[in-house]
C-alpha cells in the first residue's frame, strides 16, 4: 500500500511537470521576447486565480493557463496522497487515523476550493 | 531583460538551488525566495508563490524514495499533518495582512536560525526511552530497519511537539518554504524520533503542508505561471540529480558553503525588510 502511495506522488509530480514544460514552451515560442517584469505586484488575473477559470484558459491553449494547469496537478498530488491514506487506514480498520486523516483532508479541500 | 532571458537565468539558478539543496539535505526552498527577491528583483509575493509549489514537487519527488525503504511513519506524519496543515492555512492568511517589510524581516531571522541549526552537532540518541502514555494511545511508536535489524522507538512530549509543528506549518504559509528544518528539530529533539525517522517523515509531510497554503496563494494571485514554471522545473530537476548523485558526493564543505550562503541571504533579508527596499 505505501510502496504504491510513494509511486503515485512520484507519478504526480512528474506529470505535472510534463504539462508545465508543455505550458512553459508555448508561452515562450509566443511571448518569449516580451519584456519582463515582475517588480511590481499586481497579481494575476482572475482567469488564473480559480480553477474554472484555468480550464477556460487551457482550452484557448493559452501557455499560461496550461502551466497553471500543470501546478493545479501539483497541489493535488499530495491532496490525492491523502485521500489514499483514508482507504489505507480503513482497511486496517484503524478508526483514529481514519478521522485524524479526513481533517487534514477537509483542510486541504478548504484551502484549494472553499477559501476563494 | 526578455521573458525568454529571465526564464532561462532564472531555471539555471533555482537548478543549482534544488541540486545543493537535496546534496545538503538542508531544502532549497529557504534560498528561492531571497535568490528571486534579491538577484531578480522580484516582488516577494511572487516568489513565495513560485517557492511553494517548488517546495510542493521536490517533497513529493524525493518522498516516494523514503516511504519505499520504510524509515517514514506514516501515523506520526499525518496526526502531525493537523497541525501543520492548520498552521499553513494561518500562514497563508497571515501573508496578506502582513506588510513585505515584516515578511523579509521574519524570513532574514528564519534563514539565520536554520544556518545555526544546521551547524549545530546533535546530541547523542537517547536509547530505552520509556513510552509514554498519550503516544501509546495515538499509535505513534515505530520501529524502522537499522544496520543492526529492526529498532523500535518510543515516541516522547507530544502536546510539545505538536505546538511546534503548529509553528512550522504557519511559517510554511507565510513564507513559502518547507520549514523541514523545524519539522525535524520538533521530531528529532521534541518528540525523540530517531534522525532518520525525523528527516524522512518531515519530507513526507512538506508537501502536504505547502499544499494546505498553495490553494490560497492560487485565489489570491499571487502564483504567476510564468515565474513558477522555469522555478519549479529548474528546482525538480536539480533535487532529482542531486539525490542521484548524493552516495558519491562528499558534502562536509558543500554543507558549509551553503551554509554561509544563508547567512550571507538572511542577512541581506533582514537588511532589506528593515531598510523598507523590500
Amino acid at each position: 500500500m505505501e510502496s504504491l502511495l510513494g509511486i503515485l506522488l512520484r507519478v504526480g509530480v512528474l506529470f505535472a511537470a510534463l504539462v508545465v514544460l508543455i505550458g512553459g514552451i508555448i508561452y515562450l515560442i509566443r511571448h518569449g521576447h516580451a519584456p519582463v517584469d515582475f517588480r511590481a505586484f499586481r497579481g494575476e488575473p482572475a482567469d488564473l486565480r480559480s480553477i474554472h477559470g484555468v480550464l477556460r484558459d487551457v482550452r484557448a491553449m493559452h501557455g499560461r493557463g496550461i502551466i497553471q494547469l500543470g501546478l493545479l496537478f501539483l497541489i493535488a498530488t499530495p491532496v490525492a496522497r491523502v485521500a489514499f491514506s483514508i482507504f489505507g487506514f480503513a482497511a486496517e480498520r484503524d478508526r483514529m487515523y481514519v478521522l485524524f486523516t479526513v481533517i487534514v483532508f477537509c483542510v486541504l479541500l478548504y484551502s484549494l476550493l472553499g477559501s476563494a | 531583460m526578455t521573458v525568454l532571458e529571465f526564464s532561462v537565468l532564472v531555471c539555471a539558478s533555482s537548478l543549482i538551488a534544488g541540486l545543493v539543496g537535496a546534496l545538503t539535505g538542508l531544502g532549497g526552498g529557504v534560498v528561492l525566495v531571497p535568490l528571486l527577491t534579491l538577484l531578480f528583483k522580484v516582488d516577494i509575493r511572487y516568489a513565495i508563490g513560485a517557492s511553494l509549489v517548488s517546495v510542493i514537487a521536490t517533497s513529493s519527488g524525493a518522498a516516494a524514495a523514503y516511504v519505499r525503504e520504510g524509515f517514514s511513519n506514516i501515523r506520526i506524519g499525518m496526526f502531525l499533518e493537523i497541525a501543520t496543515t492548520v498552521g499553513a492555512l494561518l500562514g497563508a492568511s497571515l501573508a496578506a495582512h502582513v506588510s513585505t517589510h515584516a515578511i523579509a524581516i521574519v524570513f532574514g531571522v528564519v534563514l539565520l536560525f536554520s544556518a545555526y541549526f544546521s551547524r549545530k552537532p546533535r546530541p547523542p540518541a537517547q536509547r530505552g526511552v520509556p513510552p509514554d502514555p498519550l503516544a501509546t494511545r495515538l499509535h505513534l511508536n515505530g520501529s524502522f530497519p537499522d544496520v543492526e535489524g529492526v529498532r523500535t522507538y518510543n515516541v516522547q512530549h507530544v502536546p510539545v511537539g505538536w505546538s511546534l509543528m503548529f509553528g512550522a506549518g504557519a511559517l510554511s504559509g507565510l513564507l513559502g518554504i518547507g520549514s523541514g528544518a523545524m519539522k525535524v528539530l520538533a521530531m528529532d529533539q521534541a518528540m525523540k524520533i530517531p534522525f532518520k525517522v525525523s528527516t524522512t517523515t518531515s519530507n513526507f509531510m512538506i508537501g502536504v503542508t505547502a499544499a494546505a497554503s498553495a490553494g490560497i496563494y492560487l485565489h489570491r494571485g499571487y502564483i504567476d505561471p510564468g515565474l513558477a514554471m522555469p522555478v519549479m522545473l529548474g528546482v525538480l530537476a536539480g533535487s532529482l540529480i542531486g539525490a542521484k548523485i548524493l552516495i558519491k558526493a562528499n558534502t562536509r564543505w558543500l554543507r558549509l558553503g551553503f551554509s554561509l550562503v544563508i547567512v550571507l541571504l538572511g542577512i541581506e533579508m533582514l537588511y532589506n525588510g528593515l531598510s523598507g527596499n523590500i
